[in-house]
């Protein structure tokens, strides 16, 4: 017996129900399983992405409420895929991973609300062109 | 059984009352510790969850890379120094083509995955296959609208608000572009080398990579298109 012959990496291909799991990862190894999620992801999805389609084509939505619609539709799209594309869900097993991503979103959210904020307010304050045009010598 | 079984029960509720989903204790206590579980005394983390982590890590970077394209074109959306608004600029029919191509790779690239967890070398190729025709249908159709943009004018160097524009969505078309380079190696080395481990293990971040670029274009076809002819 050498010191070499365990060697815990060997052992990558099955996965056990109780350890963690990375995103796209699961202990299930039935095909079935993973075909219904797909399924399900395609049918939350196509529901979705053809309310926000018709939110805009159609007038069902009161016109200045449309673009708000549109946000929620989009953040429910993006969960059904996290959930039902890339298993991310709130189990226990996932901890690490839905850490990762809130701090993901956190800096997404500081990186596009913080710009626009911050330009808003530089161009809100800024003097009208024409003033300054005539303020060159 | 002096004590009626009770301490065992006592220590069982304070266990789940402190720690319901025994969260990083899995692989310990009553069960036998699972090796490669990657917690306490049970060794490294499998190389199946590491691979799958550490892409997930990179996806999330590459996510924050698009939010500050995101930004740019938000805060650039108004700039059009007089040119195309965002009204000329969109044509909804072929994003919902877009949009449609790009969710159904999603699906059948699930599919491949199945079919990967069967062990089926036959409809994992064909389902790859199938998605990467849809992601070149999409990459097709996108190119076709830059190309009759830029036969109207409508070129990146006209106003800001189109720099932020092309930046945003051409970014996007990039990264579905070398994807599918990506998806055609992997289509090879299934076919060469098998389901071997590593094998199996970029299959599964070749999926996470797709899925996420389809979550990048759930944002583009609704703050880009469908937010740009909303009044």
């Amino acid at each position: 017996m050498s010191e070499l012959e365990y060697d815990p990496n060997l052992h990558t291909a099955e996965l056990d129900a109780r350890e963690d799991h990375a995103p796209g990862d699961e202990p299930e190894e039935s095909a079935g399983h993973w075909v219904r999620n797909s399924n399900l992801g395609l049918g939350f999805s196509i529901v979705l992405t053809l309310a926000a389609f018709l939110a805009v084509g159609s007038h069902l939505i009161w016109g200045p409420a449309v673009g708000v619609a549109l946000i929620v539709l989009a953040i429910g799209q993006m969960g059904v895929h996290l959930v039902f594309f890339l298993h991310v869900t709130t189990g226990p097993d996932n901890t690490n991973n839905v850490l990762a991503l809130a701090f993901g979103i956190l800096v997404v959210f500081l990186i596009v609300a913080g710009s626009i904020w911050i330009m808003g307010h530089l161009s809100h304050n800024m003097m009208p062109m024409d003033r300054l045009m005539q303020m060159q010598p | 059984m002096s004590d009626l079984g009770l301490p065992a029960a006592v220590e069982t509720l304070r266990r789940v009352r402190e720690d319901p989903h025994r969260l990083g204790h899995r692989g310990h206590g009553p069960d036998s510790p699972v090796e490669g579980a990657g917690h306490g005394a049970t060794g490294p983390a499998r190389k199946r969850i590491v691979v799958g982590y550490g892409f997930w890590i990179f996806l999330l970077s590459d996510i924050v890379m698009f939010a500050c394209f995101f930004a740019a074109f938000a805060v650039l959306r108004g700039a059009t120094a007089g040119g195309p608004t965002p009204r000329d600029v969109v044509e909804l029919p072929r994003v919902g083509l877009e949009t449609a191509a790009l969710l159904l790779s999603s699906y059948t690239c699930g599919l491949s995955f199945a079919a990967t967890n069967a062990r089926s070398l036959l409809w994992t190729q064909v389902f790859l296959l199938v998605t990467g025709l849809l992601g070149l249908a999409f990459v097709g159709l996108e190119l076709q609208e830059f190309i009759s943009l830029a036969a109207r004018g409508i070129t990146p160097q006209r106003s800001a608000f189109l720099t932020g524009f092309f930046g945003l969505v051409g970014l996007h078309g990039l990264h579905v572009t070398v994807a599918g380079m990506w998806l055609a190696t992997m289509m090879a080395q299934v076919q060469v080398k098998g389901f071997r481990r590593e094998i199996v293990h970029r299959l599964i971040c070749f999926n996470l990579f797709w899925h996420a670029l389809d979550i990048v274009w759930i944002g583009i076809f609704t703050i880009v298109y469908l937010m740009g002819v909303t009044p």
